[in-house]
Order: structure tokens, then C-alpha cells, then sequence
């Protein structure tokens, strides 16, 4: 029992650095600009698609680099066209936005790829589990957690060294200051928005290469990332980054007592929360309140 | 002044009677459109789920996100009382009503003191767990196949007898009672002072809070009287499909009632109604035509928020008053 | 005073006059249904065009509409040319009991084909059944349909969970082992295969090792992979549909466990086959109906005809119950000379599909105690590289006719009230 108890806590740490990737691209957009960004699956779904499209010509890591970084010149794209023009109103617009713009990449995919789910090819090198005893452990998943800490660590260094990271991080705070000081806001949070959608992007192309991919999987991954922002604490990427670990060990070690809830303890864990510390677990008091 | 006042109630009263001359009419001149009678009586019930929204959003300023929460429950209440303990429609509709006001009381006060956008991702996310607990206790709720069977009972009225199983009209005209008496009450409440209170928190909450009022209960009654009008609404939905399903709960659900509410004007109470009508008749038309009705439904919602966002009612005032 | 809105040259009218355009070229455009034409028989279709089971769906309206074709080419039903409209049940009750009131009331349908959900296809059977129009259900499973829930006016062609069962499981236990391991789809479906699968190895006397039921919607099954490995049985039984079920053979691909466990299910299809990568492709399974049946009449103009009508792709068990439906209504209206919906309904019991029609070796035909239809139940082995043809993804070892994978009608509890 032990044995099946720490291998579902393992399983359940690299199914939670999956969902801290989704949920930080989710969170930075939500920190910088107040948006919920209900289309994030869909983005996920997108770069996942496109990486099925060019692995022929560049092969699974050619497809791996390219595709965030396409996925994010679209995010990039439908940020200028659409979400800046509901930045300054109430929430309720930004959210039906994005939520009708889920719709569209949804449906969107169905008509350029087609409705059936198409197989992702992975490096043969890589679909090979560890060893007999960590069976689960393949390859891919730990070079899942792998991209998912160098994307952390990348992360971690635009926000901490570079201007433009600087700047995000302030204007998280107070976004008025920010731009009283002179720095060009617009662009700002343009480039956060792009950083969200690359990793949405990347999410995409890991998940397909884990699960294949279909037109409506963007909708099931979108939930855990909601409440891992919610869990960690709203406007902390730290917090983010604990609720994803948190909630994923949390469905792990649920599998092996009470299956069925595996699923709902996420939103359990959620209620919990916000009973006993509203603003989450790394969450400052005020933000977005 | 005077006179003034009384053009603008006169003309309000004219609007008022022209709404009900047109849905006590519905069955005989939607066929003419292309109409039939089904479609009416899902516009009505999915209107009075819009405007229990708009109960909260518009008129309060509350912006919730997962009401299709109480909605469901309403439905899933009033389903489980036909289907295991009575076959009586009003007792299923009075059951799916409490269970879903109820409920919504009981969330309401947990998360009544956030706002903006953490309080939408509060009730998402709190929606979502009731979506979850009604696909995965399926032993109760039938899970993903749905709760059923079970169907509205014939109303025995002692005069007579209304068969609004089979007769489609008939159901029509129950519905539609139903629906006016909801809609006044909704109408009265927003009157009352109590009315006057959510719109003055809504207008300016730090002034309201300043004057001594308690805006914390103002929003948590009004929250629950919302969910009490919604779970009604989910009801009578179940009464429609003689169905109950994790569907109604999702947060799709939700955000289709919002958009009817944005869509049809949010701060104007007959305004959702109209975006129900607008959104469903869409629906149903484009979805007849061709099969990525998604993405026109998607585009639907990012032209509303874009350049419609009071909506069309709001559009036509402005028009109006320019 | 108005309100300017700053978007430089588009202003808001110009936005809305090219939306009106733009919806109207897409109406006129080639993604329109249905073409309309006067004293024809208007029959309906209901189905899940968008959401999880829009491949599936696709497919049956492929058929269907090439029913259509052949049956008008021929000179229609009665004299009089079918159209068919289609409506789009979302995977939503509500919309798919709306739209199956709408073909009915406003659009005077006389025949019903749907839906693959079953919760709504069992819920459209109410709406039939109220306005006394033949109905049959070309792709939901759950037993019901022709079990407790059936009704006088509703036909089914695709078989039922315990047909299902009873194709494989001999085989699976003569074959593979006795000690079985299960891994089912939490939902009335699942819960129904399962069962039917545990009582067959009961009665040959095996057992079963555990059983995880796994939420609908799940992608990460490593979980119950994880218990089920540790269990040790013969057979593991993967009995998740879809998506659900690419994905646990994925992960059982790459755990590897396929080495070591014996990998099988029951019901599988061409659809699920080709969304998975090759690895994954392992197990012995069952079709409900497969395109490469050499020497069976019929079969390969059936195959030829439908790809050229898909560029290429063939025609799936789905494309085939889509086929099957829309001509069973052809035909016995043909032979009953009549439209009226109870006469036919009578009329399709026992009814036994031609060589053309049923595109199998066995007998096909309607049993009139329950109105399912006795179809075979095509068992074998995935293929992880394709045999020829890159659609060829399994080889057929045998073909059981339905009346012995079914139950007797007396078992199935359906009991059919005719109308006075």
C-alpha cells in the first residue's frame, strides 16, 4: 500500500507541474491586465495543433520550439485586435469576450483540422517508461517536468533581471504608478499577454504528446488551472505554482483511496481555501478583491 | 413635471401591456415566422433564467458567473420529486426552487465579501462543483445520462383539468403564468426600497457603505433572491425536457445567460427577455444551417461586448435620447 | 448625447453591414444541409454535430445521406423523393429534445434517425413516441433503448452493451486467462458493459481482479493503471470510449504494460483507431461492423462509393448505422405501401435486411419482441501496423450473428404498449 501511496504521490507531483504551466500563463495575464482569459484551453488546443502540423517538416522538436512561439504571435494578435478594447471596463466584458473567443478557436479547429482527435507523435527515445519498478515514470512525463522547471526558471529571470519583467511585476501592483512613470502600458501588457499564450501554446504541444489531441480537450484542462490560481492565492505566481503541485498530489493520493473523487478533491481543496484563508494560500489581502 | 411623469408611465404601461399581448399571442403568430410553439416556451424559461441573472448583475452590479448552478439544482430538485417522491408539478416546482435558493444562501454568505473579478472566479469555480457533484453521484443524479425519466404532471385544478403533458399549448400558457407571476414579484422587489438599495450599491458601493448601509447583507440577499428566481427558472426547465442533466449546471450554461442579459441590455428589466429571444431564435436558426454554428455564436458575443455592450436595448435608448 | 466610438474609419454600422454579408455567403456557402424540394418526405436527423462525439456524428450523417441518394436515384420512397434535414443536438438534452420537437411540429417529419448520446437519444424517444413518428436510433447504446425504456415506435441498429459482452468475452477467456481486471468509464454505459462482461466470466467461471471506474472526461488514467498492475490479472479490459479510451492505451503503451498484462475490450471503433498513435494499438477487440469484409456482396461498392464521397477515407461502423437507418425506412415503407407510422413500426419487426443493406455474412434482421436489430459483432485484433491499407487497422478473426450475442427478448425487460 505504501508502494501504491508513493507512487501516486510522484504521479500526482508530474501531473501538477502540468497544471502549474497552464495556470501560470493563466495567472500572469490575470495579474497584469484583470482578465480572465476563458479562451486560454483553446490557445492550449491551437498550439497543440500547430505542432502536429509542422512535426512532418521539423520533426517533435523543431514542432516543440516553433509552436508556442506561433501560438503566442496569435494571442499576440487577437490581444491587439479584441482584449484591449475591454481592458478599462468592468470584468464582466473581458470574460464574455474571451469565453465567445473560446468558442471560436473551439469550433476553429474542428474546421481546419477536423472533428476526429489526431495522434501526436512523440520520440520513440522518450515513450519508454524509467525502469519496471517506476513504470509510470516514462520518459516523456519526466521530460514534461523538466521543460515545465526550465520554463519556471525562465520565468523566474525575465521577471526578476529584465526591464520589461521588472515592469510587469510593478505594474501587477499599481499598473496607474507604472504608467505615470512613463512606461509604455499598451506594449506592456501586450508582451505579458504573449508570454501567457507562448506557455498556453507549449501546455498544448506537451498535452498532445501525452494524451493526443481533440477539439474540446482545451475545456477540461482549463478548470484545474482556475483553481490552482484560486488555491495558490490570486496575483502570486508563487502561489500559482504551489496550487498546481498541490492539487495534482491531492488527485493523486485521492485515486488510491476514493477514485470517483479524485476530480472533485480539487474543488474541495478550493472550498477549503477559501473558508479558511480567502485570499489563498500565498495571496496578499486586496488583490482583485 | 407632472405631465412628464405621466408620458413616461403612460408609455411604460403601453410597453408593459404590449409585452404580454405579444407572448399570450405567441402560439399563433410564431408559426407564421417560422416559429413553433416549443421554441417559445424554452425562450421563456431561458429569459426568466437571464433576467434572475440580470436580477444580480444589472440591477446590484454583482457579476456571477456560475449561476447556472442554481439553475441546475432547480431543475434536478424538481425532476427528483417527480421522478421518486410525488407526482405533482407544483410540489416539484416549489421543491426545485427551495433546493436551489437554498443552496445559493448558503454559498452566498461564504463569498459574499469578494468582488470583481476574484468573485466571478469564485463562482465559476463554486458552479463547476456542482456541475461535478451532479455528473459524478450518479447513483442519485443519473450522472452523465441525465436524470430521468419523469414528466410533468397534468394539473388538476378542480374545474378542470390542464393536460400540460401532451397538449404543447397548453404547457405554453402554464409556463407563461408562471413566468408573469416570477417576473412580478422580480418587478416588486426591485420597487420596494430594498430595490432601491441594490441600485444604490450598485451605482456607488463606498457611498452606500458610507450612508450605514450594510452592504454586505444587501448583496447576500440579493444573491439569494436571485438564486431563488433561477432555481424557479431551472424548474420549469426541467418541466420542459421531462429531463434533468449535468448540462444546465456547467459554466457554459452561465455564460449564456449573461451574454442574453448583456445582450439584450443590462440595466433595463424587460432587456434580458429580449436577449433571450434574440439568442436562442439565433441559436436555433443558425444551427439549422450549418454545422459551425459555434463560431457564429462566438463571434455573436465578442460584437455584442465590442460594440453593443448596453446592449440592444440600451442601443435603442441611446438612439433615443441622442 | 451620443457616445463616439474610436475605431477610425469602421464604425459600427459598416461592422454590422459585413457581419450581414458575411453570415449571408456563409448560409449559400457549401457547409447548407439540406436542399429543399416540394412533395417530398421530409425525414430528420438529430445528432451531436459539435462537442466530443462530432466525429462520430459526421460519419453517421455520411451515411445517411448516401442512403438518401441511393433511395431517390431509385425513385424515392412511394413514388416521392426523400429530403433530409439535419439538426444539430449539441450533446444537450435540451437543444436535442427542442430541435426534435422543431422537426416534428414545424417541419412535419415522418421518420427520426439519432442521436449517439444516449441520454438524449432515450429522451428524443419520448418526444417520438408523444407525436407517434418511427423512430430509430441509429448509434446510442445504452440497453435501455431496447430494454426497459423501449417504445412500440422506436427501432435501434447499433448493438447493446450485452451484446457487446457476450461477442468477446469467450474468446477473451479461452485465449488470454481467467483473471480480469477492469477499466470502465464511469456512466450508465460503462457501468451496463461491465457488468455484462463480469457476468459472462462468472459463468465460465473466472474472476475479477478489481474494477476502477474512472470519471468520464479522464485523461490522466496512470492512477488506475498503476492498481491495476499491481493486481496482476490475465486481461485488462479497457472499456472507456473516445478520447477517454486513446488515452489509456496511450499511457498503457508507454508504461509498457501491454508486455506484461493481456490488453482488451469490447466495443471499438475505426474512429478512436486512427487517433491513436501505433503504439497504442493493441488488444482484441470487437467492431460493430468493419469496411474490409472480402467476398461479402455489397460491401465494396459501399467502401468505393463512400470514398469518393470523403476523399478517401472509408466508411466506419458509424458511417454504416447512419446507411442502415435511413434505408430501413426506405425499404419498409416501400413494401408496406404507407406512410402511417404505426402500420410501419408494425411493419419493421422481423423485418430482414437485403444483402445490400446489411453488408455482412450473417442474417441481419429486426426481432420484433424488443426492435433491436441482430446484428454480427466483428471480433479481433488491433493491427499496429496496417495491413495494406492504411485505414486497415484490424484483422477480423470471427463474425458472431447477433441473435447469439443477444440476449432472449424475454431477458431484456422490454415490454412494447402499441397504441389502440
Amino acid at each position: 500500500m505504501t508502494q501504491l501511496l508513493l507512487f501516486n504521490i510522484t504521479n500526482g507531483l508530474i501531473i501538477g507541474a502540468f497544471y502549474v504551466l497552464m495556470a501560470i500563463g493563466l495567472s500572469l495575464i490575470l495579474n497584469l491586465s484583470n482578465v480572465i482569459n476563458f479562451a486560454h484551453g483553446g490557445f492550449l488546443v491551437v498550439g497543440g495543433y500547430i505542432a502536429y502540423t509542422l512535426e512532418p517538416y521539423l520533426g517533435f522538436w523543431g514542432a516543440l520550439i516553433a509552436s508556442p512561439f506561433l501560438t503566442a504571435i496569435i494571442g499576440l494578435a487577437v490581444e491587439k485586435v479584441l482584449i484591449s478594447r475591454v481592458y478599462g471596463r468592468d470584468p464582466l466584458y473581458s470574460l464574455l469576450l474571451t469565453f465567445g473567443l473560446a468558442f471560436i478557436l473551439e469550433d476553429g479547429t474542428r474546421v481546419i483540422w477536423g472533428a476526429n482527435g489526431k495522434p501526436f507523435t512523440i520520440p520513440a527515445a522518450l515513450a519508454q517508461p524509467l525502469s519496471n519498478e517506476f513504470f509510470f515514470i516514462t520518459g516523456y512525463r519526466l521530460f514534461m517536468v523538466v521543460m515545465v522547471a526550465v520554463m519556471i526558471a525562465l520565468l523566474f529571470i525575465l521577471l526578476r533581471y529584465t526591464r520589461a519583467g521588472i515592469r510587469i511585476r510593478a505594474g501587477t501592483l499599481d499598473l496607474e504608478t507604472v504608467s505615470a512613470l512613463g512606461v509604455n502600458v499598451r506594449a506592456l501588457r501586450s508582451l505579458n499577454f504573449a508570454v501567457g499564450i507562448f506557455l498556453a501554446g507549449l501546455s498544448g504541444v506537451l498535452a498532445g504528446g501525452q494524451l493526443g489531441l481533440e477539439p474540446t480537450m482545451g475545456a477540461g484542462l482549463l478548470m484545474p488551472s482556475f483553481i490552482a490560481i484560486i488555491v495558490g492565492g490570486v496575483g502570486s505566481l508563487i502561489g500559482t505554482l504551489v496550487g498546481g503541485l498541490l492539487i495534482g498530489v491531492a488527485s493523486g493520493v485521492t485515486a488510491v483511496y476514493f477514485p470517483a473523487a479524485s476530480e472533485a478533491i480539487m474543488y474541495v481543496l478550493m472550498a477549503v481555501v477559501l473558508l479558511v484563508r480567502p485570499r489563498g494560500l500565498f495571496g496578499e489581502e486586496g488583490m482583485l478583491t | 413635471m407632472s405631465e412628464l411623469l405621466n408620458l413616461e408611465s403612460g408609455r411604460k404601461l403601453a410597453a408593459l401591456v404590449a409585452i404580454l399581448a405579444a407572448l399570450v399571442l405567441a402560439p399563433f403568430w410564431m408559426p407564421l415566422l417560422g416559429g413553433y410553439t416549443a421554441l417559445g416556451t424554452r425562450v421563456l424559461v431561458l429569459g426568466l433564467a437571464a433576467m434572475s441573472v440580470n436580477f444580480l448583475l444589472g440591477f446590484t452590479g454583482v457579476l456571477s458567473f456560475g449561476h447556472a448552478a442554481w439553475f441546475g439544482i432547480g431543475a434536478y430538485g424538481c425532476g427528483m420529486i417527480l421522478k421518486f417522491i410525488a407526482l405533482s408539478t407544483p410540489l416539484g416546482i416549489l421543491a426545485g426552487t427551495l433546493a436551489g435558493g437554498l443552496a445559493g444562501a448558503v454559498l452566498g454568505a461564504l463569498i459574499v465579501r469578494r468582488r470583481g473579478v476574484y468573485f466571478a472566479m469564485v463562482t465559476i469555480a463554486f458552479g463547476q462543483v456542482f456541475y461535478y457533484i451532479a455528473f459524478q453521484w450518479s447513483s442519485v443524479t443519473g450522472g452523465d445520462d441525465g436524470l430521468r425519466p419523469f414528466y410533468r404532471q397534468p394539473l388538476h385544478l378542480g374545474v378542470a383539468t390542464l393536460d400540460i403533458l401532451n397538449d404543447a399549448t397548453a404547457f405554453y400558457y402554464f409556463v407563461l403564468v408562471c413566468f408573469v407571476l416570477a417576473v412580478a414579484a422580480m418587478a416588486f422587489i426591485l420597487r420596494s426600497p430594498f430595490g432601491r438599495t441594490m441600485l444604490a450599491i450598485r451605482e456607488n458601493e463606498r457611498r452606500a457603505r458610507f450612508l450605514g448601509i450594510p452592504v454586505e447583507l444587501h448583496i447576500w440577499i440579493a444573491f439569494t433572491l436571485s438564486c431563488f428566481f433561477m432555481a424557479y427558472a431551472g424548474s420549469l426547465y426541467a418541466l420542459v425536457n421531462n429531463f434533468a442533466d449535468p448540462r444546465g449546471l456547467h459554466y457554459s450554461q452561465s455564460g449564456d445567460f449573461v451574454m442574453m442579459a448583456v445582450m439584450g441590455g443590462m440595466r433595463s428589466f424587460w432587456g434580458p427577455l429580449l436577449g433571450a429571444i434574440v439568442f436562442v431564435v439565433f441559436q436555433d436558426y443558425v444551427s439549422s444551417v450549418t454545422i459551425n454554428w459555434q463560431i457564429f455564436i462566438g463571434f455573436l458575443f465578442v460584437l455584442v461586448v465590442l460594440f453593443f455592450p448596453r446592449g440592444l436595448l440600451g442601443f435603442l435608448q441611446q438612439r433615443r435620447g441622442a | 448625447m451620443t457616445k463616439r466610438l474610436d475605431f477610425g474609419a469602421v464604425d459600427r454600422r459598416t461592422i454590422v453591414k459585413a457581419g450581414a454579408v458575411a453570415g449571408l455567403s456563409q448560409i449559400a456557402a457549401p457547409f447548407i444541409w439540406s436542399a429543399r424540394a416540394a412533395d417530398a418526405i421530409k425525414v430528420g436527423m438529430v445528432d451531436p454535430f459539435t462537442g466530443v462525439y462530432a466525429a462520430v456524428a459526421q460519419n453517421e450523417l455520411i451515411g445517411v445521406k448516401y442512403a438518401v441518394e441511393q433511395i431517390n436515384a431509385k425513385g424515392g420512397v412511394l413514388g416521392r423523393p426523400i429530403e433530409l434535414l439535419v439538426e444539430d443536438s449539441a450533446n444537450d438534452v435540451g437543444i436535442g429534445v427542442q430541435k426534435t420537437r422543431k422537426l416534428i411540429e414545424r417541419d412535419g417529419i415522418q421518420f427520426l434517425i439519432g442521436d449517439v448520446n444516449s441520454a438524449i437519444a432515450l429522451a428524443i424517444a419520448q418526444v417520438s413516441n408523444e407525436k407517434k413518428v418511427l423512430h430509430i436510433v441509429s448509434g446510442g447504446h445504452t440497453d435501455g433503448i431496447t430494454g426497459k425504456d423501449c417504445h412500440w415506435n422506436v427501432y435501434r441498429v447499433c448493438n447493446t452493451t450485452k451484446m457487446e459482452a457476450n461477442s468477446v468475452a469467450e474468446l477473451l477467456f479461452n485465449k488470454y486467462g481467467k483473471k480480469w481486471h477492469f477499466i470502465t468509464p464511469d456512466y450508465a454505459f460503462g457501468h451496463t458493459l461491465q457488468e455484462a462482461a463480469q457476468a459472462d466470466l462468472t459463468k465460465f467461471g473466472g474472476t475479477v481482479t478489481g474494477n476502477e471506474l474512472t470519471p468520464l472526461g479522464t485523461t490522466d488514467f496512470s492512477a488506475y493503471l498503476i492498481k491495476a498492475r499491481a493486481a496482476n490479472p490475465d486481461v485488462l479490459l479497457v472499456l472507456p470510449q473516445g478520447l477517454d479510451m486513446v488515452n489509456c492505451l496511450k499511457q498503457i503503451a508507454q508504461f509498457g504494460i501491454e508486455k506484461q498484462i493481456h490488453v482488451a475490450g469490447l466495443q471499438q471503433e475505426l474512429e478512436s483507431r486512427e487517433a491513436m498513435p501505433p503504439e497504442a494499438r493493441v488488444g482484441i477487440w470487437m467492431f460493430e461492423w468493419y469496411w474490409k469484409q472480402p467476398g461479402v456482396p455489397g460491401v465494396e461498392k459501399f467502401v468505393a462509393d463512400i470514398r469518393k464521397r470523403t476523399g478517401g477515407k472509408v466508411p466506419t461502423a458509424r458511417t454504416w448505422f447512419g446507411y442502415t437507418s435511413m434505408m430501413s425506412y426506405a425499404l419498409v415503407a416501400n413494401q408496406a405501401k404507407t406512410l402511417d407510422g404505426v402500420t410501419l413500426a408494425k411493419a419493421l419487426g422481423n423485418f430482414e435486411l437485403p444483402a445490400d443493406v446489411k453488408l455482412q455474412p450473417n442474417k441481419c434482421y429486426y426481432r420484433a419482441g424488443d426492435h433491436q436489430l441482430m446484428t454480427s459483432s466483428f471480433v479481433g485484433e488491433a493491427l499496429t501496423k496496417p495491413a495494406g491499407d492504411p485505414e486497415d487497422l484490424f484483422k477480423v478473426d470471427t463474425i458472431v450473428a447477433g441473435d447469439k450475442t443477444s440476449p432472449p427478448e424475454s431477458e431484456t425487460g422490454c415490454t412494447l404498449q402499441w397504441p389502440a
